[in-house]
């Protein structure tokens, strides 16, 4: 099957700083990948680039083979790692306006997921916790049929008993077709529900495999493989 | 009942080892039907391509069968079923053995523990000799 995302000596500069250097990444339909490194190791550059907030220095990103723009928004469903959602406006209003957004929202998705998380979808925004507030941007973002997700620190501040619910919100609401990328430090938390992992230092891919392969032939978990390789 | 993944181990050795001990512990009964692979995995919270490569090991060593219309089901060949438990309680003594071997007991004073154990600890020695 084709590929869904491809990098090729893709490089980004920030004046002096190197964020990304000659990244070559091809990722397939239908996995869910780990994109983990430590603090500043270029992660939300690579996926600010696959959703065309940032412009490569060099070389080039593909998205089902077009540059990022509108039409590979209309097939990205993309999570930032900040909130990035109208704070005055009410869960449902928000809902509405993702609906407007994007044709591949499914509304009643959405609100069945509200319903299992018991989230009020008539409170604003701004008097939601932070946590919440997670919550709602995560289940905008998994309610679309979009083909490849982009979740930037999507469990980082929710408790474990809803970790472990937006974790099968995502297993459960992918499709075979679609490409789940996930970057995050807590990798012993959703390290079993990972096809695959790639390793990024410094701006560099050093390591992209399948995580039973790392599992079979290192013999450790990949939690474990993280601490040694990027030990300080 | 509870996964229990935590291991170094692939998560599909895992998954396998975790299922065939419910199979010989009679929680899934021969001929009884499995829940989908996605809502296996959703249970599990692995990825169901994982659940999905520990159901084609499990169909492998014959555990599971797939049916095409009718989903997987547990095999009803007990003598297979017999065999895996009587391999697994050995795996688990031989285990135990070692473990007493490094406490410095040697493998002649081991049955005399447990027959003490099953003497004079209520837990173990009610009338039917079940486990309560």
């Amino acid at each position: 099957m084709s590929a869904i995302l491809e990098c090729r000596s893709l490089t980004k500069k920030y004046a002096s700083l190197t964020a990304l250097s000659d990244i070559n990444l091809t990722l397939e339909r239908g996995r869910i990948v780990g994109l983990l490194g430590p603090n500043g190791s270029g992660k939300t550059t690579l996926i600010k680039i696959i959703n065309g907030l940032l412009v490569p220095t060099s070389g080039t990103l593909t998205i089902r083979g077009m540059n990022p723009g509108p039409e590979t928004k209309g097939i990205v469903s993309y999570l930032p790692e900040k909130m990035c959602l109208p704070e005055w406006m009410k869960v449902s209003e928000i809902i509405s306006l993702y609906e407007d957004f994007y044709e591949d929202f499914d509304k009643d998705k959405a609100y069945e997921m509200l319903g299992k998380l018991q989230l009020d979808a008539t409170k604003r925004l701004k008097t939601l916790s932070k946590g919440t507030k997670e919550k709602i941007q995560l289940i905008l973002v998994m309610s679309r049929k979009a083909q490849l997700y982009c979740l930037d620190e999507p469990i980082g501040g929710v408790d474990p008993a809803a970790r472990d619910y937006i974790l099968n919100t995502i297993i459960t609401n992918y499709n075979e077709d679609a490409t789940v990328l996930i970057s995050t430090h807590l990798i012993s938390d959703i390290e079993n529900v990972l096809d695959e992992v790639i390793f990024i230092k410094e701006g560099s891919i050093t390591l992209h495999s399948d995580v039973d392969d790392i599992r079979s032939t290192q013999g450790k978990s990949i939690d474990t493989l993280f601490r040694e390789v990027f030990k300080c | 009942m509870q996964w229990d993944l935590n291991s170094d181990k692939p998560v599909y050795l895992q998954l396998v080892d975790q299922i065939t001990a419910w199979i010989i512990s009679g929680y899934y009964k021969p001929g009884d039907k499995l829940p989908s692979v996605r809502d296996m995995a959703a249970q599990a919270t692995v990825n169901p391509n994982t659940m999905q490569k520990a159901m084609a090991e499990l169909e492998r060593t014959g555990l599971v069968i797939t049916y095409r219309t009718s989903g997987r089901i547990i095999t009803s060949d007990e003598e297979l079923i017999r065999r895996l438990k009587a391999e697994s309680a050995r795996n688990q003594t031989v285990e135990y053995l070692e473990k007493m071997k490094q406490l410095g007991y040697s493998p002649q004073e081991v049955p005399g523990l447990i027959s003490d154990i099953i003497n004079n600890d209520t837990a173990y020695n009610n009338a039917d000799g079940r486990i309560v």
